[in-house]
């Protein structure tokens, strides 16, 4: 196939279609073929489906009898733990490494439904546990800027897929920023939307109260495309926000007041970044934005408040994994054998710390300390940005902040935990409220010799993605 | 300060099996970990004391209810061990 389609939006892919201009199985041929070229270097997929040509040849049909949707023969890729009836799901885990998904997420059955094609599943960090998709029990996904660095994670598989060519769209989820941080290292464009605006059913749990799917893409426009099919009520996630809670329109606004929480990354940001951010401010002012200063007081004991309830929810997520009902199983002496060796085996590093974390977390002398407390911070750091937000005083639209304090670090470079969990400093606020947020590139910076990309993060009040698209698209035209 | 030997207690709550090296280096990285998130401590507890519950838990209701067996082959099939459609499991009350 001649046609250059990697440079092609969605909306043109999706143009190209329904024009015939090329078929779903010659779009789905060329990524393959990208695939094969580039996947044993990048490391991005786990497994490429074996089913996709024929899937594209369904698209194709129902193209022919002019039944085509919105997605109809576009090709997508999944994170690990984002479950499809019939094919292996692993959440990047020894202890799912033979699992079969016994039925389908929902956003998978509205991929379905909206004729995407899906083309694989994409590395990721054990059970969403990590910064960096190191933590993977199967292999480590490299930064296609700079094979020596991470692509960042958990999601990291999905970005390196899109950023290298190998799909035009992913799927990630979102727990601490999980899908906006690897959109910053690898140059893309990644969505966590209003918690409970898309279905976690499907969705192999890690913290349940912060989890969301996202679309991680090229172009705002594409992550646009993707989350309106993918959102909506869903009987089968309670958390799921009722359809007549949405907005009825969308907002006409050009301009918005953007706000800029400067004391909350004064210390440990990347000179660089920050250069970057404030040039992108500035390019923001100069298309008739208004910039100010503001202040969430609270949001400094984010990271900690985070750090205690992903933990706790964690270990109470996983403790399904028992080598009893489904997945790896170790023979023991006794049950009780059976269960430690099975976890103990099938569980990496990251994860059994984390689990052991959480229990600590949640012991009866602990837990007012502990859990309590970071549950009433997080009603404190809600109240300072719906304070921000105050559409009755003179609040801001949207609040701006670098999505990452670095570009994408080393391979092996923060062995230390602590080191990696600083790495969610600037994303996780938008998970302990709710709230959704966009990563848009926002030019490169260099460090040690390499041009690498970083993402300039937007966060709007609660189901206002529309700001974060019109402000992402002026972002995408200064960059 | 957490001690190793409530590591090893934790590690037989979450039923799992670590090994004598992993529990020295876990004992280290939890501690400061520990040391990290402590510092939500600082939060004065005055402020706290007026906190009203933001979350609650959203139960599904317990009604329409997937047709009976439809998923019964595929599950049987995910089992480690399987005898004649049911669930095999190591006896759980010991004779003693």
């Amino acid at each position: 196939m001649s046609i250059e389609f990697t440079t092609l939006s969605l909306a043109e892919l999706v143009e190209g279609l329904s024009s015939k201009d090329f078929s779903a199985r010659e779009l789905s041929e060329g990524y393959l073929k990208i695939i094969d070229d580039k996947n044993s270097d990048v490391d991005a997929y786990l497994e490429v489906f074996d089913d996709v040509l024929r899937q594209a040849d369904k698209a194709d049909k129902r193209l022919k009898r002019g039944e085509g949707s919105t997605l109809t023969g576009i090709p997508i890729a999944l994170k690990d733990n984002i479950l499809i009836e019939g094919k292996h799901v692993s959440a990047g885990s020894k202890i799912l490494e033979k699992y079969k998904a016994a039925y389908s997420a929902t956003v998978i059955r509205k991929l379905k439904d909206a004729g995407a094609v899906f083309l694989g599943r994409t590395n990721m960090d054990e059970f969403a546990m990590g910064s960096s998709t190191e933590h993977s029990a199967f292999t480590i996904t490299k930064n296609p800027h700079d094979m020596t660095r991470v692509p960042g994670g958990s999601s990291g598989g999905s970005a390196a897929a899109v950023a290298s060519g190998m799909a035009p769209v992913a799927l990630g989820s979102d727990t601490g920023g999980s899908i906006r941080q690897p959109a910053s290292f690898c140059g893309c464009v990644g969505l966590k939307s209003t918690y409970g605006t898309v279905s976690r059913h499907g969705l192999i749990a890690l913290g349940s109260s912060l989890d969301q799917i996202g679309p991680i893409g090229r172009t705002v426009s594409d992550v646009e495309l993707v989350f309106n099919v993918i959102r909506g009520e869903d009987p089968l996630d309670s958390t799921s926000i009722p359809n007549d809670r949405y907005p009825r329109e969308v907002s006409q606004d050009t301009t918005y007041t953007i706000g800029v929480p400067r004391g909350f990354f004064e210390r440990g940001v990347d000179r660089e970044v920050l250069l970057q951010f404030d040039k992108t401010l500035k390019e923001l002012e100069s298309k008739g934005h208004t910039i100010k200063d503001i202040e969430l007081p609270n949001v400094k004991y984010c990271l900690s408040a985070y750090y205690i309830i992903m933990p706790a929810e964690a270990s109470t997520n996983l403790a399904r994994f028992d080598g009893v009902r489904y997945g790896l199983h170790v023979e023991g002496e006794n049950l009780f054998d059976d269960y430690v060796k099975s976890r103990g085996r099938g569980f990496g590093k990251e994860v059994r710390r984390r689990i052991l974390l959480g229990t600590y977390i949640l012991s009866a002398g602990y837990y007012d300390t502990y859990y309590g407390k970071a549950n009433a911070v997080r009603r404190l750091i809600k109240d300072d940005f719906n304070q921000a937000f105050d559409v009755s005083g003179d609040g801001v639209d949207v609040i701006a902040t670098p999505t990452t304090p670095t570009p994408a670090f080393g391979i092996g470079e923060k062995s230390d935990p602590l080191s990696m969990y600083l790495s969610d400093i600037f994303t996780v606020p938008a998970n302990i409220t709710g709230l959704p947020a966009l990563s848009v590139p926002m030019g490169t910076v260099l460090d040690k010799g390499a041009t690498l990309p970083v993402g300039f993060q937007i966060t709007a009040p609660i189901l206002c993605e529309d700001r974060l698209f019109a402000i992402g698209k002026s972002i995408e035209q200064i960059h | 300060m957490i001690k190793k030997k409530e590591v090893e207690k934790l590690a037989e709550l979450s039923r799992i099996e670590i090994s004598y090296a992993e529990k020295e280096t876990l004992t280290k990285e939890i501690e400061s970990i520990l040391a990290y998130i402590s510092e939500i401590q600082k939060v004065s507890s005055d402020i706290l004391a007026s906190d009203g519950q933001l979350l609650t838990n959203v139960m599904r209701e317990d009604k329409d209810p997937h047709e009976s067996g439809v998923f019964t082959d595929v599950l049987l099939e995910a089992m480690p061990k399987e005898e004649k459609g049911f669930l095999k499991v190591k006896k759980i009350l010991n004779q003693e």
